[in-house]
């Protein structure tokens, strides 16, 4: 199988699926609730929409919506000028109910904010919002449909799980090539009158269970997935022309909407012979489970299969059908994707708790006006603030002596004052926890402390601060705090001295310590740690292996419920599973260093810190 | 595009709300809000968890079964008549020239929408009439809808920080305070404050934490029955919201019927010395902060046993409401793993004994 050709034959089934989808959502997109398209821009992004735009019934709403629209736009709210003009409060149809019936298209959408995919995410579960802004309260009717655009590029930006977890149709464009992408066909009179059967077809309770039970294989833990399953396989079942939803509805189904959501690929229910046919369809990676001895995580996605057996005999068939059906819509590469998405989700997890975006009084980038009166240095917003004034004119007018108002032409007060507010991203910092026990210091202290002399340099460039803990013998020592000071570093670490036990937990404690400090000095750390894992004494400074063990473990919880960006690096002279263990439970990259010397260990740093700031000027 | 928005009283969107009977597994969650809805002394429900979980449809679905309530007719903030210590400003001048009139009136449940203005949470003038007639005239804001009622925030720990700040200082005082245009409005604001969100998404403030009275973590179901059960009931909902409702209707007006006996029996239940003395026992266990986490823990104890037809509270009322009433509570130690869930769970066996 080369290389070429597995690309070729995955574009083609990535574009028959998307083409799919696009007779699916022309039925009735707000049923749907709306698509991802993963890819660039392109010809194939723009070939899609553009079929998608055709299909629908004429005069359905279409509207290009910025990532970084502004509640006002998105909701409504007051329409200055023609309220002033017409005496009486006139509101601005915000851009949610002007798409009400149509399709909400999101530019960008990795770019989104968390509160606007929430504002986002409301209006696709309810159709509708509530307006409470400006003087106005409202039920607003917004049924819409979302196709959101996804650029990411790497696994750094993603669409944020609110949308993704309400966007059924998931779909990656990005691998399709001009040769694999032909114009859709789309059946005007099919789709015409499945919309019109789409009410009456009936799901099946076997059915139901059965995509139910694929999804709990694939390990999608919201029921929201198999729910968006069956919707979708009931209008591919109207499309079929059929009074209820058979099992190749929702085999299509589940490849469109649960296979992009694996978190874990299913294990054949039967004890199948394992080398051929798995070995096919997937990559090379995941190595088919030797039937006597399945490794752990499929075990618990066989359970679930098993307990209902007693109950339901017809529905094993079933589910296995449309979980092959669906594994074919799996991406060759899955294995990677499923990497990238789990480390971008635990990264996320620490989205918004972290001082890595920080409201700012004075600079960064813009992020709206609030009513307040300016203080210590918040910039006035001038036309906000007269724009506040300007519906009350008439009442302070009224208010005052003839005289006096005749002097003031606007009349401003306290309560109008708006002030701009800025996010600016935080200073980074860079805090490294070194094993200078006996063990570790033979092998690589030398080389460690290269590396953070080299990064030295690269953050004395960047203005980034370092920090330095130690850990031999019996407790853990801070080297040297936060600081700018390139000598001061050298010098603290030209006298460490190496030897001794390894208190690790004492080590990760007294990072988790100065980790939580920086961030309340408003600094974004990064934690990098070197050591071997084989930690021996314990935070009592007593000599016991396995207590010192479990003791790190916890302690590693702890320093990962601070949410910070973590690199282990591995300094034993060969890959440590108590390294790698450690690492996982830090929720940090681990990273084997055999025979890194001090410029390799500086680049992984570097590297690793790049993509935290990208993620953060993303944000 | 222009239009006039017409001003709405009801709150929540006009669509059919999924029935609170039909809403599978989730008992905490669900025994949570049941024990607000019997007592809203206790203090606001707290409902943070796995997306796809029922949340907000839980919350949702409260409101179409509370019992409707007495009030002060033709009182923008529903006042009750038999508190005269919570009176607004116009029904205190009614009260005092002679009897209140009354009307039954529905429990409000407000929404806070994550995109609201300030001006429409607190209240401010109306626009209108400053316009129109150069008057200044006060129109109440979410805060005083939903007095003696229900406040939901959904994704609360989205909610902007200078809208924290206000809900924070209304929610401890009761009271809403208006300075505008020289014009100064006070009135009570006396809500359940509920609030639903997703933790990954960002904590919240613990200022804001403790104004709940009960939290509740949900999980997504594992077992396959019962997601089987929870997709097939959304989807006869969603093809049918109608006959959906028509099946559950008998189910509801049982629930809501238990619901108003529970309210009159509150006065009446027992809270023997020996429990108090366990809520007691518990907190000094758990290491709670301040008296709030035990009076929380007895009236969430007390409104269960309404709920259930108890007359006395018992142990197994305050082991049931423990988690809930105090698992925000407790003061985060770094080096303890466990979460506090499972640190609840454990001292509630070693005082009840296994």
């Amino acid at each position: 199988m080369s290389g070429a050709q597995t690309n070729q034959r995955g574009g083609r089934r990535s574009w028959e699926l998307a083409c799919d989808a696009l007779r699916i959502l022309a039925v009735d997109p707000v049923e749907v609730g709306g698509a991802v398209l993963r890819c660039a821009a392109g010809p194939v992004r723009d070939e899609w929409l553009q079929a998608l735009q055709s299909a629908l019934p004429a005069h359905t709403p279409w509207r290009r919506m910025p990532a970084t629209i502004t509640d006002e736009r998105l909701l409504g709210g007051l329409d200055l000028a023609a309220t002033l003009r017409a005496g009486s409060p006139m509101v601005q149809a915000g851009l949610l109910r002007e798409t009400d019936g149509g399709i909400v298209l999101l530019a960008m959408a990795e770019r989104i904010e968390a509160a606007t995919a929430a504002r986002l995410a409301a209006v696709l579960d309810h159709g509708g919002f509530r307006l409470e802004r400006d003087g106005f309260a409202a039920t607003v009717q917004a049924r819409i449909a979302c196709v959101a655009l996804d650029e990411s590029f790497g696994d750094d930006e993603q669409l944020p799980n609110a949308l993704l977890q309400r966007l059924p149709l998931l779909l990656d464009l990005s691998n399709i090539g001009l040769d694999d992408f032909e114009a859709p066909t789309l059946d005007e009179r099919c789709i015409a009158s499945a919309r019109h059967k789409l009410k009456s077809v009936q799901s099946p309770p076997e059915i139901v269970e059965a995509l139910c039970a694929a999804a709990m294989a694939f390990g999608i833990d919201s029921i929201r997935a198999p729910l968006m399953a069956l919707r979708v396989a009931r209008i591919c079942a109207a499309l079929a022309g059929r009074a209820s939803v058979t099992s190749e509805d929702a085999s299509l189904a589940a490849g469109l909407v649960l296979a992009p959501r694996a978190t874990r690929i299913p294990a054949p229910a039967e004890p199948a012979p394992p080398e051929p046919q798995s070995a096919d369809q997937e990559p090379p990676q995941p190595p088919a489970p030797p039937p006597d001895a399945p490794p752990p995580p499929q075990t618990e996605a066989e359970q679930p299969q098993q307990d209902p057996e007693v109950q339901t005999q017809s529905v094993e068939p079933l589910q296995e059908q449309i979980l092959a059906a669906a594994q074919a819509a799996i991406p060759a590469d899955l294995l990677l994707h499923l990497l990238a998405r789990n480390a971008a989700a635990m990264r996320q997890r620490s989205q918004g708790r972290s001082g890595a975006l920080q409201q700012s009084r004075r600079r960064g980038r813009p992020a709206g006006v609030r009513q307040a009166v300016p203080r210590l240095g918040q910039r006035l917003s001038v036309v906000d603030t007269l724009r506040a004034a300007a519906p009350w004119q008439s009442l302070r007018r009224n208010a005052l002596p003839a005289q006096a108002s005749a002097r003031e032409r606007v009349q401003v007060r306290s309560e109008d004052f708006h002030v701009r507010r800025y996010k600016q991203r935080s200073e980074t910092a860079t805090l490294f926890i070194i094993d200078a026990s006996g063990s570790a210091a033979l092998h690589r202290l030398a080389e460690a402390k290269g590396a953070i002399e080299l990064l030295l340099a690269q953050c004395y460039i960047r203005r980034d601060q370092v920090a330095v803990i130690a850990f031999r013998g019996r407790a853990a020592e801070v080297l040297l705090p936060p600081t700018r000071s390139l000598v001061r570093a050298r010098r603290s670490l030209a006298g460490l001295p190496g030897g001794g036990g390894t208190p690790l937990a004492a080590g990760i404690d007294a990072g988790a310590a100065m980790a939580a400090s920086l961030v309340r000095a408003g600094l974004t750390p990064t934690v990098v740690l070197l050591t071997d894992g084989r930690g021996n004494v314990t935070r009592e400074g007593v000599g016991n292996r396995e207590q010192a063990t479990q003791e790190a473990l916890s302690a590693a919880k702890a320093l990962r419920s601070g949410g910070h960006r973590v690199l282990v690096i591995d300094t034993g002279p060969r890959p440590q599973p108590q390294a790698a263990q450690l690492s996982a439970a830090l929720g940090g990259l681990y990273l084997p260093l055999p025979h890194a010397d001090a410029s390799v260990l500086a680049t992984a740093v570097q590297r690793s810190r790049l993509s935290a700031d990208n993620r953060a000027v993303a944000r | 595009m222009q239009y006039i928005v017409p001003r709405l009283q009801g709150s929540m969107l006009m669509s059919s709300v999924y029935p609170f009977c039909a809403i599978v597994a989730q008992d905490e969650m669900k025994l949570a809000l049941l024990c607000a809805a019997v007592d809203p002394g206790i203090g606001g429900v707290l409902v943070f968890g796995d997306r796809g979980t029922g949340k907000s449809t839980a919350v949702r679905a409260l409101a179409a079964l509370l019992p409707p309530i007495r009030a002060v007719r033709h009182c923008v903030y529903r006042c009750d008549p038999d508190d005269n210590r919570r009176l607004c400003e116009r029904c205190r001048v009614r009260a005092a020239e002679g009897k209140l009139p009354t009307e039954k009136t529905v429990v409000p449940v407000v929404d806070l929408p994550l995109g609201a203005t300030e001006d429409r949470v607190v209240g401010a003038l109306d626009l209108e009439r400053a316009l129109s007639r150069g008057e200044k005239h006060f129109s109440p804001g979410l805060l005083a809808q939903a007095n003696r009622g229900f406040l939901y925030i959904d994704e609360v720990n989205l909610l902007e920080d200078h809208l924290v700040d206000l809900l924070i200082d209304v929610a401890a005082s009761g009271e809403n305070v208006v300075e505008r245009e020289g014009l100064s409005v006070r009135h009570p604001a006396r809500f359940v404050i509920v609030g639903s969100g997703n933790p990954e998404e960002g904590e919240l403030r613990p200022q804001l934490l403790d104004r709940f009275g009960l939290s509740v973590d949900v999980r997504t179901p594992t077992d396959l029955q019962t997601r089987v059960e929870v997709v097939r009931r959304r989807d006869a909902f969603e093809r049918d919201a109608n006959a959906f409702l028509e099946n559950w209707k008998s189910a509801q007006s049982q629930l809501q019927r238990k619901l108003l006996k529970a309210r009159e029996r509150l006065a009446t239940v027992d809270v023997p010395v020996a429990a108090l003395e366990r809520a007691a026992q518990l907190c000094i266990e758990l290491k709670t902060d301040g008296l709030r986490g035990e009076l929380t823990l007895i009236r969430a104890a007390r409104a269960l046993a309404c709920f259930e037809g108890n007359g006395v509270v018992s142990d197994s009322h305050l082991k049931r409401v423990a988690g809930p009433a105090l698992r925000h509570r407790l003061r985060r130690n770094p080096l303890d793993d466990t979460d506090a869930t499972q640190r609840v769970e454990r001292a509630v066996e070693d005082t009840f004994g296994a």
